[in-house]
């Protein structure tokens, strides 16, 4: 058994195959117009927080400004830098490109979830779920597929042959490095709670309020988990990998025409997948709110197109918060960069996945919980004074050497 | 609040009415409220020194001020002018004196109107209009030769067809330049150093400061006229 959807199961027939291509089509297209209105969307909130108007002569609203300016790409004169690596060079965008479009697959977009149905919907009379793949591994497969776009942007900067992309390129991987590490360890939390991998699995076991990860996990790992993925995706305030003021336009200085384009669209469509995936993750994905009971029904809608309003809905909150997040925070420092993610987040993050573990552990084995959380608590403090001394200990060490920061 | 104070200052600004940004004329929103295009397509006020499109004007007898000294490619930072001077024919002269501005080119893709060629100039030839809406879509339409540049018989802008001109705005030729003639000299102000013009004849010497700053936020409206707002500064103390 490949997948964990029902209608892969046993023999693998006609309808199915063609359920699979219409997927595959639709996460597609829906992906890309996604990324489309994101960079619309983008452009007219941040525009709306910094007192202008943003785009609004192409189309209604200027819905179209996007379109435009793709088009426009398209038929630009592509650049090919004289002391670049031809291949990697034209390798790199799609090599950020395509994982951008992978990492959606995993999102369940919709089905209902509800009074433990699992996400199965029923189309052309072949149970399904609302998502183009369903791998065991599930959130793994989106931290591998993550970690594979670094090398799309290293790539890139290395095979430009020229200064400024190196140093780009080189700043975003080590960024981004450093930050799969919180991101991972964040998404043990998860994982832990929900004890499964797999995405529809997530989504299955946050069915109420108090059940959504966000609250599950206490809100730690979230918070953990979206500064870490504000990282992963090189969007401000960490948006190191780009900053005009000091590398131009970062690793994609040397790129024009529909090439930067791609990394564009990439920026953005991981945006978009991140945003989805936390919803997943934390916020229940497709599930409707709902507390003691009480389920917040959308009426004269079915359940499993339900999910997909619910679903967009908190992804927008999440986008907005992107959006809001770049237009409120200044960029940070590059060691600021680093000590914020492997002197703050790594650490915090693994206290509280061992505490969340601790705590799982009491249930299981019948210990008292207070007991344990507190026990757990006096270790995790004599552990972060440990790591305080240890920051300490090398600060002075540093200074003593002479070091000049 | 600390660091998520400021969060909250971003979101406040978000959906209020005050924005910066000016509108363009014109467009999908006045067509859908069905405005005449007149009534829609109204430029913006000028600043009475903004920096526009170049002319070259000429004497009153219909000479060209121009003497093809090349002192404005000279200063010119983008290297946008090109100039070559030629002797005056003395049965039937160009300009008077000897030399004339046998060619003359200003490229605008390259130009930047900073105005230091109309401060270099020696005999104020050429000076710029309030026109900055002019867009080419080639790039020989970019580079304006003599024949464009010069002020017609009328001491008037020639209108290209990419320009766009509208009643009135041709008026405003050199107004700014006349502040800062010989040398932005100080006590210069308010004195016509400033031959006649085609067209125009002597033009009115230009406000002394301490006039300028009591009518402040002087600024040309599209039809041609020279409005000043009632609001009044404090003026300057010298």
């Amino acid at each position: 058994m490949i997948a964990l959807d029902p209608m892969l199961e046993g023999d693998v027939l006609w309808t199915p195959l063609l359920i699979v291509v219409l997927k595959v089509l639709v996460v597609f297209v829906v992906g890309l117009v996604a990324t489309m209105l994101m960079v619309w969307f983008e452009r007219k909130v941040i525009a709306g927080m910094q007192n202008r108007i943003g785009p609004n002569k192409a189309g209604p609203f200027g819905l179209l400004q996007t379109l435009a300016d793709g088009i426009k790409l398209f038929f630009k004169e592509d650049l090919l830098p004289r002391r670049s690596d031809k291949f990697v060079f034209a390798l790199a965008p799609f090599l950020s490109l395509v994982p951008a479009f992978l990492a959606f697959a995993i999102i369940p977009l919709g089905g209902d979830y509800r009074d433990g149905n699992d996400g199965v919907v029923t189309w052309f009379g072949v149970e399904t779920r609302v998502q183009l793949a369903d791998p065991h591994i599930g959130v793994l497969f989106a931290l591998a597929i993550s970690s594979i776009a670094v090398y799309g942007i290293m790539l890139a900067g290395w095979s430009s042959g020229s200064k400024y992309p190196l140093l780009g390129s080189v700043r975003a991987s080590a960024q981004m490095v450093s930050y799969e590490a919180a991101l991972g360890l964040s998404l043990a939390s998860v994982i832990l709670i929900s004890g499964t991998l797999s995405t529809s699995g997530i989504v299955a076991a946050q069915s109420t309020l108090t059940d959504w990860h966000v609250v599950a996990t206490g809100i730690v790992p979230f918070i953990i988990f979206l500064i870490a993925a504000t990282a992963e995706l090189n969007r401000p305030p960490f948006d190191l990998v780009e900053a005009e003021q000091e590398l131009v336009g970062g690793f994609n200085t040397e790129y024009s025409s529909i090439r930067f384009a791609l990394f564009f669209l990439a920026e953005f469509m991981n945006t978009v997948t991140m945003s989805a995936l936390i919803v997943t993750l934390f916020f229940g994905g497709p599930q409707p709110i709902s507390y003691g009971g009480i389920t917040l029904d959308i009426p004269l809608i079915p359940n499993g197109l339900e999910g997909t309003i619910w679903l967009l809905g908190k992804v927008l909150v999440f986008l907005y918060v992107y959006v809001w997040f770049r237009a409120t925070l200044p960029r940070l420092r590059y060691d600021q960069l680093m000590d914020l993610g492997w002197k703050v987040l790594i650490p915090g993050s693994l206290a509280w996945f061992m505490l969340l573990a601790a705590q799982r552990l009491a249930r299981n084995e019948g210990w008292n919980v207070f007991t344990t959380t507190a026990a757990a608590v006096v270790v995790l403090g004599a552990c972060y004074a440990l790591l305080q001394g240890a920051f300490a200990i090398s600060n002075k060490t540093r200074e003593r050497e002479g070091a000049q920061f | 609040m600390g660091y998520l104070g400021g969060f909250l200052v971003t979101f406040r600004q978000h959906g209020r009415k005050n924005r910066v940004t000016t509108q363009y004329s014109g467009g999908r929103l006045f067509k859908r409220k069905k405005r005449s295009a007149s009534a829609m397509d109204v430029k913006v006020e000028k600043p009475e020194r903004l920096h526009g499109r170049h002319v070259l004007n000429r004497y009153e007898d219909g000479m060209e001020k121009c003497i093809g000294c090349e002192l404005c490619a000279a200063v010119c930072p983008a290297k946008c002018i090109h100039v070559r001077g030629a002797d005056n024919d003395p049965d039937n002269p160009t300009s008077p004196g000897e030399r004339f501005g046998w060619i003359y080119e200003i490229n605008y893709l390259r130009c930047i109107h900073c105005d230091l060629c109309v401060e270099a100039c020696p005999t104020e030839a050429i000076t710029e209009t309030k026109l900055f809406e002019f867009s080419f879509t080639n790039r020989k339409d970019a580079i304006y030769t003599k024949n464009e540049l010069l002020v017609g018989d009328d001491g008037k802008p020639r209108h290209m067809p990419w320009e766009d001109w509208r009643p009135g705005e041709d008026q405003h030729t050199s107004a700014w330049m006349r502040a800062t003639a010989s040398a932005g000299d100080a006590s210069f102000v308010g004195v016509v150093s400033w031959a006649g013009e085609r067209g125009y004849g002597v033009r009115a010497a230009e406000a002394t400061q301490a006039e300028a700053d009591s009518s402040a936020d002087t600024s040309i409206t599209s039809d041609g006229t020279t409005s000043s707002s009632a609001q009044t500064k404090s003026s300057v103390t010298h």
